[in-house]
């Protein structure tokens, strides 16, 4: 399985994304420049953290609109897996690849430490090797937390068992205590915390690294077994 | 040329978390008759068009696509024309 880290002016947590992938997960990975129009080389797409175009008028909102977001639009469709972290979430919010938008945080502070998240759903394809209902530790680092979706969205997202993870001590005022979502069709998951930051005890928590192999071990069984 | 004013606000429906303390703040200053503090963005835009008409319908795309985010976010567009700017020498 190949991966692609996105890189836009002002993404910073691309090295730990890399990182995650590379050391963590033992799989290839390249960086790939925001002007770059061909992603048909990879298996997975990964949107990191940061400020990207410097949080200019809107976090992610001209990020949005990069070259390279074309490719994203078609991957999505395509069924690729593609996973945004913090900033690379608010990307694919603006990009209307997942529903909602994000708000400042309640606290109107910059919020950064480990925290408790449930997960909600571990049928996706990020969180198979999840129990359902665990709680996991990954940290946060975020100023524009502050998830927001209208009841006629949040219904849906309930039906369709969309909310991934939930906050156990909400520290931004999501509604619904809402980390982390994913599409209709299971396949682009966005998440405020960081769980690239979470693959090895010596970073304070190993619990972020099952998303990854979660990732790998469905797309093997997609792609390889049948070989 | 026409001056075109964007301001963009969070809808009625959204909390707006600065305006809150905004609120908060004066209300503390003793400016008890503050009802509601709504935070927005103020932009300002030159723009060549043939007609204040048609610098409008371009503004309110580029508010739809870019410069407002209409999950949470309301815009209002004013638009003033401005006498031709000589430019260079």
């Amino acid at each position: 399985m190949k991966f692609a880290v996105l890189v836009f002016p002002g993404s910073n947590c691309d090295v730990d994304m890399y990182h995650a992938i590379k050391d963590g997960l033992q799989m290839d990975v390249d960086y790939v420049w925001h002007h770059q129009t061909d992603l048909s080389a990879y298996d997975g797409i990964l949107l990191p953290g940061g400020f990207s175009y410097g949080d200019y008028l809107r976090s992610g909102a001209i990020a949005r609109f990069a070259p390279v977001m074309g490719e994203v639009q078609k991957a999505a469709k395509e069924g690729k897996l593609i996973l945004g972290v913090c900033n690379g979430f608010q990307v694919l919010l603006e990009a209307g690849l997942l529903p909602g938008a994000m708000r400042r945080n309640d606290s109107l502070k910059f919020r950064c430490f480990h925290t408790p998240l449930e997960v909600v759903n571990n049928q996706t394809a990020f969180t198979t090797q999840y129990d359902q209902g665990e709680i996991i530790s990954i940290p946060i680092a975020h100023g524009d937390g502050n998830y927001y979706c209208d009841p006629a969205t949040l219904q849906d997202l309930e039906k369709n068992n969309q909310i991934v993870f939930k906050y156990q001590e909400n520290p931004n005022g999501s509604v619904a205590d809402i980390a982390g979502v994913i599409n209709k069709q299971g396949n682009v998951l966005g998440m405020m915390p960081h769980p690239e930051r979470a693959v090895e005890t010596l970073l304070g928590s190993a619990d972020g690294k099952r998303l990854f192999t979660s990732i790998l071990a469905n797309w093997r069984e997609r792609h390889v077994t049948n070989v | 040329m026409f001056k075109v004013m964007v301001h963009v606000t969070l809808k009625e429906s959204v909390l707006d978390p600065q305006g809150s303390a905004v609120k908060k703040s004066l209300h503390t200053m003793q400016y008890e008759e503050v009802q509601d503090v709504r935070i927005g963005k103020y932009m300002e835009l030159d723009i060549q068009a043939d007609s204040e008409q048609a610098a409008r319908a371009r503004v309110t795309e580029m508010c739809e696509k870019l410069l407002s985010n209409p999950v949470i976010e309301d815009y209002e567009i004013q638009i003033q024309e401005c006498p031709q700017q000589v430019t260079g020498g």
